[in-house]
């Protein structure tokens, strides 16, 4: 395993490499089949470069725990926009989440709807390219549209385009929040109460499905302001089911934890997807279609846009199945679906991420073959050979 | 500033060229005649000008495939257009170009409440993008002060911003797919109504390419509902740093307000010549808007309001009217007019980090009396991003040049603390040759195997954002070789 202490041992450590490697922050959200190459651990590039509160503005090193991001943000009443789940539980890893892990993955909670993802928030980045050139990109400031935005395309990367030694973000004050649920709205009244919800001028930063539970919906902002709201979205909503409010700011947001983390996923078999559309393909289109090809359980976010999936079976059946949700998503207006969680055996059978389009597509492999032309970086995910 | 010598082989097939165009289009779509090709000489950045070989105005995503393929056969350079509006030179033509106006195609092409998107065509202006979906109370958040004329186009090759994107975010923020033709005329559909990409986030790197790596000719943006209510103060300090800490305070409160704009004593004078908004006599003035319903507003405002009485300020005004609002917001909408009117300026926009204000304030002063030049600044502090307006007499031989030094000095200095060359106009020409205060050769050389990889024989607008040097073999390498 390759440990570098510092950007410049990664540096060399990159550009020494004769075979491939496989580029872990703390290995909790990795996806796809294990990669064959050398570990490269980022855990040792480690700590917060610059914090501050007053400009809204944080750099770490890429293998800072995320942990540590969110206390130095919590203790000054901030914190990341976009909300990053913990996906230990549900992939049923140990390890500690790293904030380089975080970009890489693009990840984003609850909150994407309203306040954007990881992409949104990163407003710069230090990486290492497949040839171990040092590159920045963006900076630690709000606004910049200087030169391109490789900002937004590491975020997302996995790791394939360079590997990350430093990030900086926009953050946000962090506010109390309450949540109300539509007890027993399901189906097509279920995606009305969170369409209700966010086209309401009450600013809804958080609406999920939990099936046989209903619809909830998300209030944050100062105390009296939440109240109001509250009462103005429980006028809106309640012809579709029994309204129910959690006041309580821990226990509000206990339940967005849960539906963050995915949870209810955790300690159960089978494989899980995650898939984005728009909502109303989601709901209207997708889901129904999806049933025709098994007994998927689910459970919707970002008011409808995202669903995570779930379906048991054996390994043959799984294969069948993420085949067909991948082509029920182009057929039923398009988006993407990632096959999160898998038996090896089947990762290793499939590509874990939605096709492209041929065009797209060759925009991509030709980008990765500029950033990394040996071919080293994470080889195997993201379509690389 | 230079531009890269004309090709003259280009030049010499002129007609012919004309034709090919004329072949596809529909002849009042191509203009070539010199007195009308004039017309698209130039962008906002008025100090730059030169007419282009050709104009043309597609109407359709097909048309715009059909002539980039001539113009990729023909080796002819493409210089994407929406509004003209770009403070950058991003739409300035080289003769040896074609200017590819996107005007024409301005329909929305969807509206979608319940999904909270728009789909339109890029052509289209930022104002009526808000105007299509007001009447149903909602609203395209990005705003910039040129929003009733800018594109979309525009919008997204630069990224723009406004004065709402402290809380709403820039163009990226709120893009969510495109329609694009390559320089080789095919067309591909980037990101969609769902959110974020299932592979590399291409959506986001074409946003801010400044037109240099496909034209954009559709585009899918979120909507979103308006809030019930909005209401600005007014707060005036007698200093800047003071100003500047008050600004730095609001956003630690926890408490983020849609904008957050800051006026300097040079722009407050003239401003409040031409405008008459009643502001007051003092160093800074900063108006803070926030957005929910009136007891909402209040609450927020309240503590605004305690900690602007702890910075002592000179004067706290706030609206009781849609009325009082207005006037808050005359003199700062009225800015750069106002300054036009008294001078030719050319306006920077380089980003800091916040809790530079004061000494980046100070800084531009001292560069203002080393230049001679009078500078004045009003910009979006909330995140830091400088709109220093440098005025000088275009018709005084040399005035011209000694502004663009003196504002290269501003941005090296923007740098220097932390922040950049351009928070929302884009570089273009404009601050082409300073790209290197920000960036590496390696990192240069990263963005251009990005426009290697989308445009391989580099024919898109091609002399903007990298210094002509550091172009120079991607641009004059021979295509068919
Ligand atoms: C008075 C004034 C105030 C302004 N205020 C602001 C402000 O508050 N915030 C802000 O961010 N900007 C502001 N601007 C700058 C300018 O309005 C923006 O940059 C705007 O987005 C440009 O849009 P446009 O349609 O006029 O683009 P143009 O000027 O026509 O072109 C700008 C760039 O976009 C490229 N382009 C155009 N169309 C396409 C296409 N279809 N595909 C690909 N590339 C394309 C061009 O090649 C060029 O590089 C202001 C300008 C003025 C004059």
């Amino acid at each position: 395993m390759l440990s570098p202490a510092s950007e410049a041992e990664l540096s060399e450590a990159v550009a020494a490499a004769s075979g491939p490697l496989r580029v872990v922050g703390g290995g909790t959200r990795s996806i796809g089949a294990p990669g064959t190459g050398e570990v490269l651990s980022l855990s040792a590039i480690s700590g917060i470069e610059l914090y501050e509160p007053g400009a809204l503005t944080l750099v770490a090193k890429a293998g800072t725990p995320l942990a540590e991001v969110e206390d130095a943000l919590a203790k000054e009443g901030q914190m990341l926009p976009f909300e990053p789940a913990d996906m230990r539980a549900l992939l049923g890893r140990d390890g500690v989440p790293t904030i380089g892990g975080v970009v890489a993955a693009n990840a984003a909670g609850p909150r994407r709807m309203l306040a954007g993802a990881c992409r949104d928030a990163l407003i710069g980045v230090r990486f290492v390219d497949g040839a171990g050139t040092v590159l920045k990109n963006g900076g630690r400031v709000m606004k910049n549209v200087t030169g391109y935005d490789l900002v937004k395309l590491m975020a997302g990367s996995w790791g394939t385009l360079g590997v990350l030694s430093e990030v900086a973000f926009k953050v946000l004050p962090r506010l109390d929040g309450a949540t109300l649920l539509v007890r027993g709205a399901k189906g097509a009244d279920a995606l009305e109460a969170m369409v209700r919800g966010v086209t309401s001028p009450f600013e809804v930063s958080g609406a999920a499905v939990v099936p046989g539970e209903g619809t909830y919906l998300r209030i944050e902002g100062l105390e009296t302001s939440v109240a109001y709201r509250i009462g103005k979205l429980t006028d809106l909503l309640r012809d579709l089911g029994e309204i129910e409010v959690t006041s309580d700011a821990n226990a509000s947001a206990a339940i967005w934890t849960r539906i963050r983390d995915v949870t209810d996923y955790a300690d159960t078999p089978g494989a899980i997807w995650r898939v984005s559309m728009k909502p109303t393909d989601m709901v209207d289109r997708f889901l129904p279609a999806i049933a025709e090809i098994g007994a998927f359980d689910h459970r919707l976010d970002w008011a409808g846009g995202l669903a995570w999936l779930r379906l048991e079976g054996d390994d043959s059946a799984i294969v069948a199945a993420h085949h067909a949700v991948q082509g029920a998503v182009t057929e039923n207006g398009g988006g993407h679906a990632t096959l999160f969680r898998a038996p090896e055996a089947v990762l290793r059978r499939v590509d874990v991420f939605q096709p492209e389009a041929p065009g797209v597509a060759a925009l991509s492999n030709g980008l990765r073959a500029k950033f990394d032309p040996r071919g080293i970086l994470n080889p195997g995910l993201m379509g690389g050979a | 500033m230079e531009m890269p010598t004309p090709d003259a082989s280009i030049l010499a097939r002129k007609s012919r060229i004309v034709e090919r165009l004329m072949g596809v289009l529909p002849k009042t779509a191509v203009i070539h005649e010199e007195v009308e090709t004039r017309a698209y000489e130039c962008d906002a950045l008025t100090a730059y000008k030169c007419p282009p070989l050709a104009v043309v105005l597609p109407a359709s995503t097909e048309e715009v495939a059909a002539v980039l393929k001539i113009c990729f056969e023909e080796g002819v350079p493409v210089v994407p257009r929406g509004s003209g509006t770009s403070l950058a030179g991003g739409a300035l033509p080289t003769a040896d170009s074609v200017i590819l106006g996107v005007a024409r195609l301005n329909q929305v092409l969807e509206t979608d409440y319940d999904n909270r998107i728009i789909r339109v065509q890029t052509g289209r202006t930022n104002l009526s993008v808000t105007g299509a979906v007001e009447a149903e109370d909602f609203f395209y958040a990005p705003d910039p002060s040129s929003q009733l004329a800018c594109a979309i186009a525009g919008n997204i090759a630069m990224n723009s911003g406004g004065a709402h994107c402290l809380k709403y975010g820039v163009t990226t923020n709120n893009l969510l797919g495109v329609t694009m033709v390559t320089m080789e005329g095919e067309v591909m559909q980037i990101g969609g109504a769902h959110l974020d990409s299932g592979g590399y986030d291409l959506l986001g790197l074409i946003c801010g390419s400044e037109g240099q790596l496909g034209v954009v000719t559709e585009a899918t943006l979120r909507i979103l509902r308006k809030p019930e209510g909005a209401r600005p103060v007014l707060i005036g300090f007698d200093s800047n740093e003071v100003a500047g800490a008050c600004v730095s305070d609001i956003i630690k409160a926890g408490v983020l307000p849609v904008a957050i704009e800051f006026m300097d004593r040079p722009i407050l004078e003239i401003t409040e010549r031409h405008a008459k908004a009643g502001y007051p006599d003092c160093e800074a003035l900063l108006i803070v808007e926030v957005e929910g319903s009136p007891e909402e507003i209040d609450a927020q405002l309240g503590l605004i309001k305690q900690i602007a009485r702890s910075h002592n300020p000179v004067e706290l005004r706030e609206a009781e009217t849609a009325e009082e609002a207005g006037r808050i917001w005359l003199g700062r909408k009225s800015a750069f007019g106002a300054v036009g009117q008294v001078a030719d300026y050319m306006c920077l926009d380089g980003t800091i980090p916040v809790s530079e204000l004061p000494r980046v304030l100070k800084g531009i002063e001292e560069i203002s009396a080393k230049y001679g030049l009078k500078v004045g600044n009003v910009f979006h502090a909330g995140d830091g991003n400088m709109h220093p307006l440098i005025m000088f007499d275009a018709n005084k031989p040399g005035d011209l040049e000694l502004c663009e030094a003196c504002g290269a000095d501003i941005l090296r200095l923007c740098v220097e603390v932390g922040g950049c060359l351009t928070g929302e106009h884009g570089v273009g020409v404009e601050k082409r040759d300073l790209m290197g205060a920000q960036f590496t050769e390696a990192d240069m050389e990263a963005q251009m195997k990005v426009k290697d990889v989308f445009d391989p024989a580099w024919l898109l607008n091609p002399a903007k954002v990298f210094p002509l040097e550091t172009s120079r073999t991607r641009r004059e390498r021979d295509v068919a070789a």
